[in-house]
């Protein structure tokens, strides 16, 4: 295939990519946007399989690979479970980290494969800096997704671990980086000093990973997916670069500015600044918060009231948390409302941009329980109902409905956008203790009078709920 | 103005970079359309699209060495295949996982009725 052609192939691809993102505006068109995609990676597979010379050998690998790989990615995706869903996407995130590393050093190792040597064999400069980035981001963005991937799987406990001195140790190893780019340069590319630079420069990319995420508790755990996204997409630009392919440069792009863009979402959803949340700590310091010693009373409640009540009620609105994930109460909730409409009562659900542990978690599992989209709304759509709703039924969420984020400006979350539960007729909380959420605030909303306390398993609490109606 | 061009001669890195920066905002402005509802499906199909990198590895799976080449360049070569192979493995498992379950989540998002 000719240069020009196998160009502008790849631009068709990057553009077929831009397509199935814009499906994404809406579920009616979200399905064909994914068609597209498939479709511009298979364009961008074949092109290069079609320019380069394929031997026996090769093509066993190239096939074996693509086997391999991709009957594991389709059974995960066919056996994964919807709860499951940030971790998994952190785990590919961590894939693309790694891949990126390897054609990093595939590049460097035989650099006439890819073109970018000088006559002389040794590496263009500018070939090596975008490498460089290359792997320093693709390393990252793999270490630092394989420890999300163990804070969201629980084999790590969600809480910040602070080591001391982090924020020297980690522009030591950003400086050690660079120092380790230059006596790359240094060396032409070529040999085995400048491998062993390759790998010294991976080794300290890792460890600056795994430092980077550690100290980010899990309610800020939307973030960190976002921003290991971002990076994935960044690290794929880089060598985009190096590889001189439009279709890897446009999807870098793509996925870099998409990741931030999430990133930045969530930062506003919870009111800080994303430099804060880089630096770690929170739910730390908030966890020593002030218990003043008075004795408060919670008035707690039985399915059967709870049941009584909302049958009674014109109006409820559902509010899901990261609890409701847990205890995959999804389905049993969905029951409920069908139950409930049954009786005349209008049921909405109304979800908080970082209710759950990535962006749009929550909305995944009710579309999953087969909730109807247009029954399901976001924070600013239906915060002026709750006046008008006669039942507030809070399943698992807590830190996004306390009014401490309005009212009281010493609370580490003052200022945050909070869904105002608290201006329904009656709020009930299934909760499985009355302790505080995860950024480690009381909710001041449990001592209300109109306050019910539902305290057990979530998905218990509901299948009792639907018994009794 | 002929002249000119072909006298001062643009390095392509500047053209990449071109198409790099532009893309950048049709990210931002087609991530911004982008309802919140779908924002889970959004990260699977962004992890699908980023495995694009096995272009990459393709070509480093394919790589050869020249004839003659002496025992040195032809490890190295033997070294960027296998390289070559784990990157397309890994990048395949994100093509057919992220697509897949990107095409999973999709089909759940219902119209009420």
């Amino acid at each position: 295939m000719s240069a020009n052609l196998a160009a502008f192939l790849y631009l068709v691809s990057g553009v077929l990519f831009i397509q199935a993102l814009r499906g994404l505006s809406s579920p009616e068109t979200a399905r064909r946007g994914n068609v597209y995609g498939m479709a511009g990676m298979a364009i961008a597979i074949l092109t290069t399989l079609f320019s380069i010379r394929l031997e026996f050998g090769s093509l066993v690998l190239i096939l074996g690979g693509l086997a391999l790989g991709g009957a594991a990615g389709a059974i995960i995706a066919r056996r994964i479970a919807m709860t499951a869903m940030p971790q998994l996407v952190a785990a590919f995130h961590s894939l693309v980290g790694m891949a990126a590393v390897f054609v990093a050093a595939a590049a460097l190792y035989a650099p006439e494969a890819f073109g970018i040597n000088n006559p002389d064999g040794s590496l263009h400069m500018q070939s090596m800096i975008e490498l460089s980035l290359g792997v320093f981001i693709g390393a990252v963005t793999f270490s630092g997704s394989v420890i999300a991937f163990a804070k969201l799987n629980g084999n790590m406990s969600g809480k910040p671990i602070m080591l001391p001195m982090r924020h020297f140790i980690n522009l030591g190893l950003l400086g050690a980086a660079v120092v380790l780019v230059f006596m790359l340069i240094g060396t032409g590319g070529t040999g085995a000093p400048a491998h062993s630079l390759f790998w010294m420069l991976t080794l300290v990319a890792l460890v600056f990973g795994v430092l980077l995420i550690i100290p980010i508790g899990g309610a800020d755990m939307p973030v960190v997916v976002s921003m290991l996204n971002s990076y994935s997409g960044w690290a794929a630009a880089a060598l985009g670069f190096t590889l001189e392919n439009t279709a890897l440069l446009i999807t870098g792009a793509l996925v870099g500015s998409s990741g931030a863009i999430l990133s930045y979402i969530m930062c506003k959803g919870m009111n800080r600044s994303f430099i804060s949340v880089i630096m770690g700590g929170f739910g730390e310091t908030a966890a020593a918060a002030e218990d003043d010693g008075i004795e408060r009373t919670v008035k707690r409640g039985a399915a059967e009231d709870a049941a009584f009540i909302m049958k009674n009620a014109g109006k409820v609105i559902i509010v899901p948390g990261y609890g409701m994930a847990v205890a995959q109460a999804q389905h049993a909730l969905k029951e409920m409302a069908n139950l409930l409409k049954e009786e005349g009562v209008e049921v909405k659900y109304a979800i908080h941009p970082v209710a759950g542990r990535m962006p749009g978690h929550m909305n995944v599992l009710l579309a999953e329980a087969d909730v109807p989209y247009d029954d399901v709304f976001e924070l600013e759509d239906i915060n002026s109902e709750f006046g008008t709703a006669d039942v507030a039924f809070v399943i698992g969420a807590n830190d996004v409905t306390n009014p401490a984020a309005e009212d009281d400006p010493t609370s580490p979350i003052y200022g945050m956008p909070v869904l105002k539960v608290w201006e329904a007729g009656t709020v009930m909380f299934i909760k499985r203790s009355l302790g505080a959420g995860y950024a480690g605030i009381e909710n001041p909303l449990f001592f209300r009078d109109n306050t019910m306390m539902l305290l057990s398993d979530a998905k218990k609490m509901v299948e009792e709920i639907n018994k009794a109606l | 103005m002929l002249a000119l061009a072909s006298a001062v001669s643009v390095d392509p890195f500047v053209f990449r970079l071109a198409i790099f920066t532009l893309a950048c905002f049709v990210g931002y402005f087609v991530v911004w359309s982008v309802t919140p509802a779908l924002h889970t499906p959004l990260m699977a199909v962004t992890n699908a699209i980023s495995s694009v990198i096995i272009v990459g590895a393709l070509i480093a799976a394919s790589a050869h060495a020249f004839m003659g080449s002496d025992e040195s360049v032809k490890a190295a070569f033997g070294m960027t295949r296998l390289f070559g192979f784990i990157a397309i493995t890994l990048a395949s498992v994100n093509i057919f996982g992220g697509f897949l379950v990107t095409q999973r989540m999709l089909a759940m998002y219902k119209k009420k009725g």
